[in-house]
């Protein structure tokens, strides 16, 4: 373990203790982006650089934008300042819970007492079990056997991808990452279900989505030029690089996944500075819907397909093409692309979702 | 034979097929797809349970170009097949069923995500039946995780949407604790894929290495699919989660959704760390005193339950105890009547939450002051809901008897685990008798107030589709009654199955 390491892990330690103690809950999501920030560049040190891109792109991006825009809409960003926010009014008459405040204090102090009991002894437990495992990257490792031997060694003759991530969760365990894009999809649909405003049925009652919409705006000036001239430069930068990550998948470090959540951030930074009328033009509903109903729908025929051929021992007829060539790896570069579709519309209706109610 | 062997893969997949087509369909459709899909995995695998029965093998299914330990595999045996039969015939009895409740309590412009949530459930539950890698599982666990979360809050009220974050963050900690567990065991065994694992396993328990790490890996596991299946101290989002969801989601959630977790945890013991090396450590034991509790529990909540769904929720408590129990005794006879139990249970538990659909929602309350007398009225539900309690139960010719039965002898024969089991198990049939019979005589005496039941609005009425919504709701639950009945007559071929299945399980 070189001394980068040390420091990095230290780093981790503080962050993690410092969001259980902040009051705020702003600052202790700016310290998780942090935290993940630091996890992104220890993967680098470990040699992952696929999560490392993913990590970066996720946990400090889009999930602290994320994060930081529930707060907004349930009143939480500084509760002393901003006294009339139009959801305080609506609040205002909840009645209170019938539980007494000293019964509720008595059992606060016994529930915390037992959690912490728990939660050290399973820390403790965690700790010691972990520093028992064989050190990371030893030859001797039981994780170094015939299976990654393969996956090296014939790595590149058998799914012509350079990149042997690409390679080992696109080809050789695609049922898995098929598993993995429906837990998105699973989790859109989910977060549709909580946030999405129907159309209501009975028409005597008003509509929330126009509320939502005069909410949305609440907090922040219309059109912030600084924000607006910096994307201006920034975001191409965004969109090409992730279209980058997105394509290269089988040839370098990146792939649907990264690539995606790249997408996803630099369009919600495009929504940050210019609005909801700018991206309803290319980014709504409908085509959420049908790029990712397209995009599953592709992955799931060609993955049908190979798995098919492949378990009846019958002859697929994907070419594989010249490693290291952009259009080659057979169907590696069509699920990359599936996949960061995909992942590129559910960080963006997340986000719009939460948002104002719909995408 | 040769394209039977396909038919795992084509379950699994029609299932997502059909889930990433509703996605752009309108409800009505999607209604349609959901139930033809759910009819198309029910006839697959019945197909498949009739060709491998009595060949007393299993074979592996290759997912793609590559072998085993580079690529994914599933696995099929008769027990699988069984247990994707069951599946999918409860989830098509559920969603046939709730569906009056299902049009009712759900926006029109949200029921096509239902039957999204609906059929990547099933999927999930078929995949963590079929697989041979522990990877798969986790990934399919994941989506059952957001896909159940999603099945409670759909019913857009305030508890529901409470109790589905309660159920997302405590699942959450168990997929955690099952994550991590799985992560160590790779680190130690350099595996995946479950036999593989199990010889690498078996080679470190030569040497006398890694013993520690190996039972906290064990406990991990353990707890995690304990956590999520709601075994006893972990039970408290089950009453809210099923007693204020939507019905359909109640039934699909208590009689598939949790168990899932637990074939998948037999599977585990059994394929990947071999059950005697379970029962040697004696993590069973464990299992097998909060299965006990939660027996006693569960029964003792449900009879201070004054509302009938939460009632049914906490008796699911005590029935998932009866599993863990006869898994906890650390014998093949004993497992095998958890898997029969599992089977009998699922049939049971999801005829009593549909049955009892039509009364509460006919008197709009589900309070058992409010039920007075509806039996009388609502007669063919009512009759079905007192076959399923009478099941419940263990009265005779109805399959709760066969289980309890099963239970009793497979725990004959351990000395001091005997006496336990066996006074639990007397005690929860009384405690069971309470509560059930208490709703039976509830529904068809007479108010002691006098009032009448009010409103006869039923639950009933709207469009269902090709049948009417109520032939389809009385066809679903009589089917229900009707393998309640077979479970209980025909007992001994689904128990001839589970063993031969599990003889080649592992």
């Amino acid at each position: 373990m070189n001394i980068l390491m040390i420091i990095m892990s230290v780093f981790l330690i503080v962050c993690a203790v410092a969001v259980s103690f902040t009051r705020s809950i702003l600052s202790s999501i700016v310290i998780f982006s942090a935290y993940s920030l630091i996890m992104s560049v220890m993967w680098i040190l470990m040699e992952s650089p696929d999560l490392a891109i993913t990590e970066a792109a996720v946990g400090a991006g889009v999930t602290g934008i994320l994060f930081y825009a529930t707060l907004k809409k349930i009143n939480q960003i500084d509760i002393n300042f901003y006294k009339r926010g139009p959801l305080d009014e609506k609040n205002k008459n909840r009645p209170a819970g019938d539980i007494s405040a000293k019964t509720l204090k008595a059992s606060a102090a016994i529930y915390r007492v037992v959690a912490l009991v728990c939660v050290l002894t399973l820390a403790v437990l965690l700790v010691a079990t972990v520093l028992n495992l064989p050190e990371v990257g030893q030859i001797s490792n039981p994780d170094n056997n015939e299976v990654s031997e393969r996956y090296i060694e014939k790595g590149i003759e058998e799914t012509g991808a350079i990149n042997f991530v690409a390679g080992m969760i696109l080809d050789y365990r695609a049922f898995d990452t098929f598993g993995e894009s429906n837990v998105l999809f699973v989790a859109t649909i989910c977060v549709m279900v909580m946030l999405r405003i129907s159309k209501k049925r009975d028409p005597g009652e008003e509509t929330n989505a126009e509320e939502e919409e005069v909410s949305d705006r609440f907090y922040e000036p219309a059109n912030d030029t600084i924000l607006q001239v910096m994307s201006l430069i920034i975001f191409p930068v965004i969109m090409v690089f992730g279209i980058y990550v997105v394509l290269n998948g089988h040839l370098s470090p990146g792939g649907g996944f990264s690539g995606g959540a790249v997408l996803g951030a630099g369009f919600i930074l495009y929504l940050n500075a210019y609005g909801f009328e700018k991206t309803d033009r290319f980014m709504n509903a409908k085509t959420v819907k049908w790029i990712t109903f397209i995009a599953l729908m592709v992955y799931c025929l060609a993955k049908s397909y190979s798995f098919f051929t492949g378990a009846n021992h019958l002859e697929s007829h994907i070419p594989l093409g010249t490693p290291g060539a952009i259009l080659s790896s057979g169907l590696i570069l069509i699920l990359n692309i599936c996949v960061g579709m995909v992942v590129a519309c559910t960080m963006y209706s997340f986000y719009a979702l939460v948002r104002r109610g719909r995408i | 034979m040769e394209i039977i062997r396909n038919f795992p893969f084509f379950s699994i997949m029609i299932c997502m097929f059909s889930a990433i087509v509703t996605s752009v369909l309108p409800a009505k459709a999607a209604r349609y797809l959901t139930r033809a899909a759910l009819i198309a995995v029910m006839v697959l695998s019945a197909v498949l349970l009739v060709n491998l029965r009595g060949s007393g093998t299993s074979f592996p299914y290759m997912m793609g170009h590559f072998p085993a330990p580079w690529g994914n595999e599933i696995r099929a045996g008769e027990l699988e097949a069984l247990m994707a039969l069951f599946i999918s015939t409860v989830a098509l009895f559920s969603v046939m069923a709730g569906m009056p409740a299902v049009l009712k309590d759900i926006d029109e412009d949200k029921q096509n995500l239902y039957f999204i949530l609906v059929d990547l459930m099933t999927a999930s539950i078929i995949s963590m039946i079929y697989t041979n890698d522990l990877f798969t599982g986790y990934v399919f666990i994941e989506i059952n995780t957001i896909a159940g979360c999603g099945l409670i809050m759909i019913r857009q009220i305030g508890k529901s949407v409470v109790t589905a974050m309660r159920y997302m963050i405590i699942s959450l900690v168990g997929s955690g604790l099952f994550l991590i567990g799985v992560t160590m065991l790779y680190t130690i065994s350099g595996h995946l894929l479950m036999p593989n694992i199990r010889e690498s396993i078996a080679e470190l328990a030569d040497n006398d290495k890694y013993s520690v790490t190996l039972t906290v890996v064990v406990g991990l596991i353990t707890v995690g699919l304990a956590i999520k299946s709601g075994l006893f101290p972990f039970h408290l989002w089950i009453p809210d989660a099923y007693g204020y969801s939507n019905v359909a989601s109640s039934s699909l959630l208590s009689s598939i959704v949790s168990k899932g977790y637990i074939l998948l945890l037999i599977k585990i013991f059994y394929r990947v760390i071999g059950f005697d090396i379970i029962v040697k450590s004696g993590v069973n034991n464990i299992l097998f005193v909060f299965g006990v509790t939660a027996m006693i529990m569960g029964s003792l909540a449900a009879i201070r339950e004054k509302n009938i769904r939460r009632m049914i929720a906490y008796s699911s408590v005590a029935q998932i105890g009866y599993i863990y129990m006869g898994m906890g005794l650390g014998t093949k006879a004993g497992t095998v009547a958890a898997l029969f139990h599992i089977i009998s249970h699922g049939a049971t538990k999801s005829l009593l939450f549909l049955s009892s659909a039509e009364f509460t929602e006919g008197s709009h309350s589900k309070e058992f002051s409010e039920l007075y007398g509806t039996g009388r009225k609502y007669r063919g539900s009512a009759l079905c809901y007192s076959i399923g309690a009478f099941s419940m139960v263990g009265f005779p010719l109805l399959s709760g008897f066969i289980s309890k039965y099963m239970f009793a002898t497979a725990a004959v024969g351990h000395n001091l685990k005997m006496i336990l089991a066996l006074g639990a198990l007397a005690l929860s049939t009384i405690l069971n008798t309470i509560y059930f019979l208490k709703s039976v005589i509830v529904i068809y005496s007479d108010d002691p107030k006098k009032r009448r039941p009010q409103s006869l609005e039923t639950y009933l009425s709207g469009a269902g589709g090709m049948m009417s919504s109520k032939m389809q709701y009385f066809c679903s639950i009589g089917a229900l009654t009707v393998i309640n009945f077979l479970l209980g007559i025909k007992a001994q071929t689904i128990i001839d199955i589970i063993s031969e299945g599990l003889e080649v399980f592992g």
